[in-house]
Order: structure tokens, then C-alpha cells, then sequence
């Protein structure tokens, strides 16, 4: 296969139908195309769940205002929060991680290339299903009805007593499937990076980025498959009269929050640790140092997978647990900040010493570094029981979260886009326009979600959708507001970067940050087979060798 | 060590939080001026305890964050690549294992002092068990509003809970068991206690001993469907005096004016009585809240509009103009049926 790909010009390729080279993305194994789908799919999920957000926080920006009814509220931010972690922020890490994984490992491909497509599909007709609900789900106010029951679904709100219709089916056929396909991609990452690694690349000099994907994927098996169980069980309750759920008949909703958190919390990781593993390496390479202490940012990732599994109940301080049960999930729930506190430390001091340049993926770097400091304090606030008594399921906790998801995740996926866009289109991107979305977004960001943070210390919940007058909240919501459409106009500058640079962008040449990684080595964009040769290493940063033949780190390490 | 450390940071932290908790101790108006749900004006032990260790946890992560920030704002200016840079590459470093040592044991002290402040709250909060002479109350979360009853006081009401003022020398704290009737809720007066949650089939407890009278709001604090915004909680703490007069008063069995009998026959003959009480009378439904003093509550619609006849009215006629996806039906009365209505049940006292 490969070597027809080699004889095969590039233009032929070029001049074919546009029905044909339709067919090859959608018949496509390769692991790139896949990625790149994948990561074009969350994108229009992206906008998609953004405008969900807008629409949201135009509701709330005065008290008792009527720009949407409560119906068609809750059901916004019910397909807000699905929408954004099982269709935007999962599919686009699986998109980078299929992409990159395997150039990075210096491997031809995934390796289960059909599984890896299946996997994709799955996840892309999950998100179809969940919004086929608004024409085909028949419920308590007509025809055509998104789910209104939240994105933990609380039982036994999602019974057929309370949730009458189909609109809560849909939510659940949705995360199922695309849940098969998360634990597909999951079991191809480990796979990938176990078995596919070039010659001379041990674990332990593998880039940071598969180490700690790795990672990620183990916790997906762990996490998707309590969720999957538990949708099943949902699923028979409404339809084949179990009782898992249902209080009326001895059932239990505490059991519904134990099995959604217990896949809800490791979720978090999930998603956050492959936004460390952009960081890990975009730092290093505009800091022009090697990530420090790299066996201990290993061990601190896994540290966080093992003990985030032990988390979830820090969710449910105020469901009336026992006292015992509050004091484990307090030192579980902080004893995660010291790993994650040690990963900080870590980049800056990747960052001490070096020549630090300021290019657009290294802004967005930088500034999730303090995000997520911020975002971890929080954490540990909420981490301390009785304070979480007062802030749980309030806005401080909705801050709290979207500082983690968009300060902190978010920010990353942006410098990982402009980072790797030269690669991925063999386009670079425009610095202006990069600079200009990282300005707009991060003034978009502090208005909205650093004031959020106040009306949920004043006593304001969650998930209303209005509010009385009178109580300290209208000026900071308001504020909270405008912030969002700084937010909106710098994504639509990202987007507009992308699509612009990509048909009018300059030339990026294989190697344009002067990295060290292997997909740095092949061409923009890596030709179907990724290497001409398999790559052999000696050290964490092949390219560095062969840029310092005097001065190489396998010298060191 | 423990207990005069939660003082020191009380004392330090009212002087730093003074924007947020204008509320001293001695006021007797218990509305401070940032917002009435601050939970930075605590007004029970349980929100005071939090309070307390909510400033010591804000004190630690206040001094992280300035060190961090600190450290990663100096780091991001000092190793900037300057403008007359040399080309070369910086010096390369790998690590260092005592540094990693330094910056994992001290974050685990850290966290053990965290922990072991919070252990002593929760322990505080969640291991009081009632005095004899508390009162009990039984507070059951319905779509989309509050029932309270008072088992040993014989009284049953909706949506405002009264309870008494507490002497710290003599405490009269109210234990509230939570339950839910349908889907789960959330318990939340900020300034009184933190939230616990109200869940079918599985029966909570919390705590309140207010030390000043006055009114305290809150909202249901868990999303339980349409209506979970206008589901607004209300707390009326009284001296001991107002609060026997009230219980008293609570007591009472209907009082039904000779006026007003046409009212109670549309009430007693439409599908009202299938949901609400009126005791002495027929109406015994109890999906609804009971109306038996339904006149000696300032509110309606769980807090969602002032109790007049002219919201009243209102209410009857179409809930939906007040609380679109209340669970309550508009019962198409016509114009003097609902005067009749209106007049009958503003006799409810």
C-alpha cells in the first residue's frame, strides 16, 4: 500500500472528482484523515454548542428576563454541557491523539486503522442522534424536544414519570454510542503506543505527549465503561421496568450519582490531561529547553489517573454522605493537587533559563498556566466539604469547571491548533490574526468567567433560568454576558485564521519551530505512509540530536 | 493550635472580606447590603463554621496563588528572548530531584493542614445531634415548592418556614429531615447552613440555631425540572414569643366567613381540592401546597409573587403568567367565579 502511495504524483491525486476524493475521506483508515475529521466534526459542534452558550447568557443577563422560555432553557443547557464534552472536547483530543500518536512514535498508522474509523463513526452518529432528538423526539411539549434533564441526568428526573416523551432516550442512545466509540479509540491509543513504537524508542523515551495520552486512554476505559452500564440500566428502567432508579418502587437515585460521577470525575482527566500533554509540548520547544524533570511528569501523570479514580463522591458532598465518607473524598480530592501542582512546577521551570518565544501557540501556552492554577485553587476550595456545602451547584462551581474546560482546556487546544496547523495543512498560520484571537478570547474569558465566580458566592445556583432582582446578582451577570461576545469574535477570528491560511497561507516547510519531535521530520502535510524509512532514535528529542550531532541528549538522559 | 488559628483568621479575614460582609454581629437588621444569600454574612453556627474555614481555605490558596503567579510572571518576562538574542540555544536542563522533592513535600504539608482544618468542620457540622428542647421539622421538596411540617406541633405549611430565634445560653436549634416527593432538590439559606440535597427514598438531616430574627432567602439549589428557578425558600426567624404566637395561630382549624361560601363552593366543587387542604373542610388534597392559613403567608407560587388579591387572582386564573411550567392547571373559571374564588380564599387567615 505504501509504496503505491509513493508512486502515485501528488497532482494526479489533486484532479480527481470531488465524489471520488469525498469518498476516499469517508472510506478513509488513515489515521491522519481521521484525525483530521474528527477535529473538524467538534469544531462545528464547537459552534454549535457556543451558540447554545450565547443564547444562554443572553437569558441571564437581567434578572426576570424572557428571551427564552424555561422549557427551552433547560433544554440549552442540558445540550450545552453534552454537547461540549462528549462532542467537542473528547472528539478533538481523539483527533490530536490519532494524528499525532502514531508520527510522533515514528509508526505508519494506528494500530487498528478499522477499528479507528469505526470508532469515529461511531462517536460522529452519536452527536448526530443527540440532535436528531430536536425533529424526532416526541415529548411533554410536542413534537421535537432536545433533552431538558441536565448533562448528569439526575435520576429520577430521567424517569418516565418526570420525562415524559423520548427527548431523555435520545441523551441516552446518544452518549452510548458514542461511548463505544471513545472506548474503541481508547483501546487503539493504548495499543498504538505500546506495540507501534519505531526502533530505539523506549517508554521511557517516548514524547511526553504519547505518555501521557496513554494515560488518558486507560482512564477512558475505566470511566466510559461505569457510564455505558449505567445508560443501559437507565434504558431498562424506562423500558423494561427495572427499578435501578426508580424511587418509587425502592430504587435509588444516590446510585444514578455514583455511577455518573464515577465516570464524571476521571471524565475531567480525561480531558484535561491530553490539554497537559500539548503543553508539554509546545513549552519546551518555545522555551528552547527540554522538559524538566521528564520521569517525574510521567509519574505525576499517572499519580493523577490512579488517584482521580477516587475522587467522584467530592461531587455529592451534598447529597448527605457520612461524615467518614466526606473526610476520605476531602483528602483524595486534595491529595490530586499535589501531582498537578508538581506538573506546573514542572513548566516553569521548563520555562526558567530558556529564551522564551511569544509565538501564538505559546501565548495560549502560557496564559492556561495561570489559568490553571487559578482553576486548581478553586478546586481545592470546593475540595474542602463544607465550603463545597455552600458552593456546590452554584455559579462558583460553574466558574470553577469552565475555568478548568475553557481556561485551561480550551486555551491549550488553541495553542495545539496553531501549533500544529503548519504540520497537519503545510500552511502557516497568520501571526496577526493568531494574536488577535488570543487577545479577544482572553478578554472574552476574564469578563466571563472571572466574575461568575461572585454571584455564585452571593448565594446563586445553577441551572435557573432566571433569577429575583434584589440579590447582589444582576452587575456581575451582566458583566458575565459581554464577556461572551469577546469570546464569539475571537473564535470566529480562529476560525477565519484557519480557513484563510489554509488556502492562502504561505508555505510552512517541514519543520517550522525548529522542534524535536519525529512528525517533525516528515513533510507538511506527512505523506500517507508518515516516513519514507522508519525512524531509529537514541534519545526523548531525535531532532535535536540530529540538529546538535556535537551536543546530543542521548548523552544525557 | 487549631481553634486559635480559625480565630486569628476570622479576625484578619472580616478585615480583608469588609467589601463582601458589612454585617457585624450586634446589627439587628440581618440583611447586609451586597446581597441577602452572601454567604460571607453567616448568621447560624453551621454557615459560621464554614465561614471560619472558608477563610483560613481562601488564606492558603490566596498565598499559593501569589507565590505561583509570582514565580511564573517573573519567569515569563526574565526568559524572554530578546531582541539582540545571540541565536543560540539556551543552556539545556533536565531536572533536578531534590527541586521535584522540594515542591511535592511541601504541597503535601499543605494538604494535610487543609485537611485536618476541614475534618474539624465537617465533624462540627455533621456530628451535633439535636438537644431536647429543639424543634423538629420536616421539610418535603415537591415540582416546584416547599412543605413543611412540624410533627410535634401539629402544624402543616408551605413554602415559608418559621422557625425561633436562638440564645446562645439557652439554644432552641430546628433539625430539619429532608424528603422529597418526586425528584431531587436542594436546601439552601446561605447565610443559615450549607445546601444538602432533598432525594426520594433517602431521608437527610441539617441544622439551623439563627441568632438574629429577620427574613432569610435561599433557592432550591438542585435543577428538579421546568420550574427549578421560581422554587425560592424563605426563612422567618422570630423571637421565642412571635414564634409560639405563630405556631398557636398555625393551629387554628379554617375560619370561614359566611361571605364568602360561594368561593368555597367553586373551591370545594372544581378540581382544587384534589391537590390542596383546607383543614376542617373537604379539601384535603396533598400534591399542593395547604391553604389553610394560606392569608398569614407574605407569598406565593414558592416566593415566585407577593401574596395580594391581585396577583392571587392571577395566579388562579392562568399559573402559567407567573411561573410558566408550574405544575398547577389553569382551571378556566370565568371572571365572577374567580372574584368568588379570590375573596373565599383571602378568608384563609
Amino acid at each position: 500500500m505504501s509504496t503505491d502511495a509513493l508512486a502515485l504524483p501528488r497532482m494526479e491525486l489533486a484532479s480527481r472528482p470531488v465524489v471520488s476524493r469525498l469518498h476516499d475521506w469517508v472510506t478513509t483508515v488513515d489515521h491522519k484523515r481521521l484525525g483530521i475529521l474528527y477535529i473538524l466534526y467538534a469544531l462545528v459542534f464547537l459552534v454549535i454548542g457556543g451558540i447554545e452558550a450565547t443564547v444562554i447568557r443572553i437569558q441571564l443577563i437581567r434578572p426576570h428576563n424572557d428571551f427564552v422560555s424555561p422549557q427551552v432553557f433547560n433544554r440549552l443547557f442540558t445540550m450545552h454541557g453534552t454537547t461540549m464534552i462528549f462532542f467537542v472536547v473528547m472528539p478533538v483530543l481523539f483527533g490530536f491523539a490519532n494524528y499525532l500518536i502514531p508520527l510522533m512514535i515514528g509508526a505508519r498508522d494506528m494500530a487498528f486503522p478499522r477499528l479507528n474509523a469505526f470508532s469515529f463513526w461511531m462517536t460522529a452518529f452519536g452527536g448526530l442522534l443527540l440532535y436528531f432528538s430536536l425533529v424526532g423526539a416526541n415529548g411533554l411539549y410536542g413534537a421535537g424536544n432536545a433533552p431538558d434533564v441536565g448533562w448528569f441526568a439526575y435520576a429520577p428526573l430521567t424517569s418516565r414519570t418526570f420525562s415524559v416523551g423520548h427527548s431523555t432516550d435520545f441523551w441516552t442512545l446518544a452518549l452510548l454510542v458514542s461511548g463505544f466509540g471513545s472506548i474503541g479509540t481508547a483501546v487503539n491509543i493504548i495499543a498504538t503506543v505500546l506495540c507501534m513504537r519505531c526502533p530505539g524508542m523506549t517508554l521511557a523515551k517516548m514524547p511526553l505527549f504519547a505518555w501521557l495520552n496513554l494515560v488518558m486512554a486507560g482512564l477512558v476505559i475505566l470511566a466510559v465503561s461505569p457510564l455505558t452500564a449505567a445508560q443501559i440500566m437507565l434504558l431498562v428502567d424506562r423500558y423494561l421496568g427495572g427499578h435501578f432508579f426508580d424511587t418509587q418502587a425502592g430504587g435509588s437515585a444516590v446510585i444514578w450519582m455514583h455511577f455518573f460521577w464515577v465516570f464524571g470525575h476521571p471524565e475531567v482527566y480525561v480531558l484535561v490531561i491530553p490539554a497537559f500533554a500539548f503543553a508539554s509540548e509546545i513549552i519546551p520547544v518555545f522555551s528552547r529547553k527540554p522538559i524538566f524533570g521528564y520521569p517525574v511528569m510521567v509519574g505525576a501523570t499517572i499519580a493523577i489517573g490512579f488517584i482521580s479514580m477516587s475522587v467522584w463522591a467530592h461531587h455529592m458532598f451534598t447529597v448527605g454522605m457520612s461524615s467518614a465518607a466526606n473526610n476520605f473524598f476531602v483528602i483524595s480530592t486534595m491529595a490530586i493537587a499535589v501531582p498537578t501542582g508538581i506538573k506546573i512546577f514542572n513548566w516553569l521551570a521548563t520555562m526558567w533559563g530558556g529564551k522564551i518565544e511569544f509565538k501564538t501557540p505559546m501565548l495560549f501556552c502560557i496564559a492556561f498556566l495561570f489559568q490553571f492554577l487559578i482553576a486548581g485553587l478553586t478546586g481545592i476550595m470546593q475540595g474542602a466539604a463544607p465550603f463545597d456545602w455552600h458552593l456546590g451547584n452554584s455559579y462558583f462551581v460553574v466558574a470553577h469547571f469552565h475555568y478548568v474546560i475553557v481556561g485551561g482546556i480550551l486555551f491549550c487546544l488553541f495553542g495545539a491548533f496553531y501549533y500544529w496547523f503548519p504540520k497537519m495543512s503545510g500552511k502557516m498560520y497568520n501571526e496577526t490574526l493568531g494574536r488577535v484571537h488570543f487577545w479577544l478570547f482572553i478578554i472574552g474569558f476574564h469578563l466571563t468567567f472571572d466574575f461568575m465566580h461572585i454571584p455564585g458566592l452571593l448565594g446563586m445556583p445553577r441551572r435557573i433560568y432566571t433569577y429575583e432582582p434584589g440579590r447582589g446578582w444582576d452587575t456581575w451577570n451582566f458583566i458575565v454576558t459581554i464577556g461572551v461576545f469577546f469570546q464569539a469574535a475571537g473564535i470566529l477570528v480562529f476560525l477565519g485564521n484557519l480557513l484563510w491560511s489554509y488556502f492562502r497561507g504561505k508555505a510552512a516547510g517541514s519543520d517550522p519551530w525548529d522542534a524535536w519531535t519525529l512528525e517533525w521530520s516528515t513533510n507538511s502535510p506527512p505523506p500517507v505512509y508518515n516516513f519514507a524509512s522508519i525512524p531509529v532514535v537514541k534519545s526523548r528529542r531525535p531532532l535535536w540530536d540530529l540538529k546538535h550531532p556535537a551536543d546530543p541528549d542521548w548523552k544525557y538522559e | 493550635m487549631q481553634s486559635r488559628g480559625s480565630i486569628n483568621w476570622r479576625v484578619l479575614g472580616s478585615q480583608i472580606l469588609v467589601w463582601v460582609n458589612c454585617n457585624s454581629a450586634g446589627l439587628s437588621n440581618p440583611t447586609p447590603p451586597l446581597s441577602p444569600t452572601n454567604i460571607f454574612s453567616p448568621a447560624s453556627t453551621p454557615a459560621k463554621s464554614i465561614f471560619g474555614l472558608s477563610l483560613f481555605v481562601l488564606a492558603v490558596t490566596g498565598a499559593i496563588f501569589l507565590v505561583v503567579f509570582t514565580l511564573l510572571l517573573y519567569s515569563v518576562v526574565k526568559f524572554r528572548k530578546r531582541k539582540n538574542d545571540d541565536g543560540r540555544e539556551p543552556a539545556q536542563v533536565y531536572g533536578s530531584n531534590q527541586v521535584e522533592l522540594a515542591w511535592t513535600i511541601i504541597p503535601i504539608l499543605i494538604v494535610v493542614a487543609l485537611f485536618m482544618a476541614t475534618a474539624r468542620v465537617i465533624a462540627t457540622v455533621q456530628k451535633t445531634s439535636p438537644p431536647g428542647n429543639a424543634i423538629a421539622v420536616t421539610a418535603i421538596g415537591h415540582q416546584f415548592w416547599w412543605e413543611y411540617r412540624y410533627p410535634e406541633l401539629g402544624v402543616v405549611t408551605a413554602n415559608e418556614l418559621h422557625v425561633p430565634i436562638t440564645d446562645p445560653g439557652h439554644p432552641t436549634p430546628t433539625f430539619i429531615t429532608l424528603l422529597s416527593a418526586d425528584t431531587d432538590h436542594s436546601f439552601w439559606i446561605p447565610r443559615l447552613a450549607g445546601k444538602t440535597d432533598l432525594i426520594p427514598n433517602h431521608p437527610n438531616t441539617m441544622w439551623i440555631d439563627p441568632q438574629e430574627t429577620g427574613v432569610y432567602l435561599g433557592q432550591c439549589a438542585q435543577y428538579c425540572g421546568t420550574q427549578h428557578a421560581k422554587m425560592l425558600l424563605r426563612v422567618y426567624v422570630q423571637s421565642k414569643d412571635e414564634f409560639d404566637r405563630w405556631i398557636r395561630q398555625q393551629r387554628q382549624p379554617a375560619v370561614v366567613s359566611a361571605t364568602a361560601s360561594q368561593g368555597q363552593g367553586i373551591f370545594e366543587t372544581t378540581a382544587c381540592i384534589n391537590c390542596h387542604a383546607v383543614s376542617g373542610t373537604v379539601a384535603n388534597g396533598r400534591f399542593g401546597p395547604d391553604l389553610t392559613h394560606l392569608m398569614s403567608r407574605d407569598t406565593i407560587a414558592a416566593g415566585a409573587a407577593l401574596n395580594t388579591p391581585q396577583n392571587l387572582r392571577r395566579w388562579i386564573r392562568d399559573p402559567n403568567t407567573i411561573k410558566p411550567g408550574s405544575l398547577m392547571p389553569a382551571m378556566e373559571l370565568n371572571d365572577q367565579e374567580l372574584d368568588a374564588l379570590t375573596a373565599y380564599l383571602e378568608t384563609l387567615r
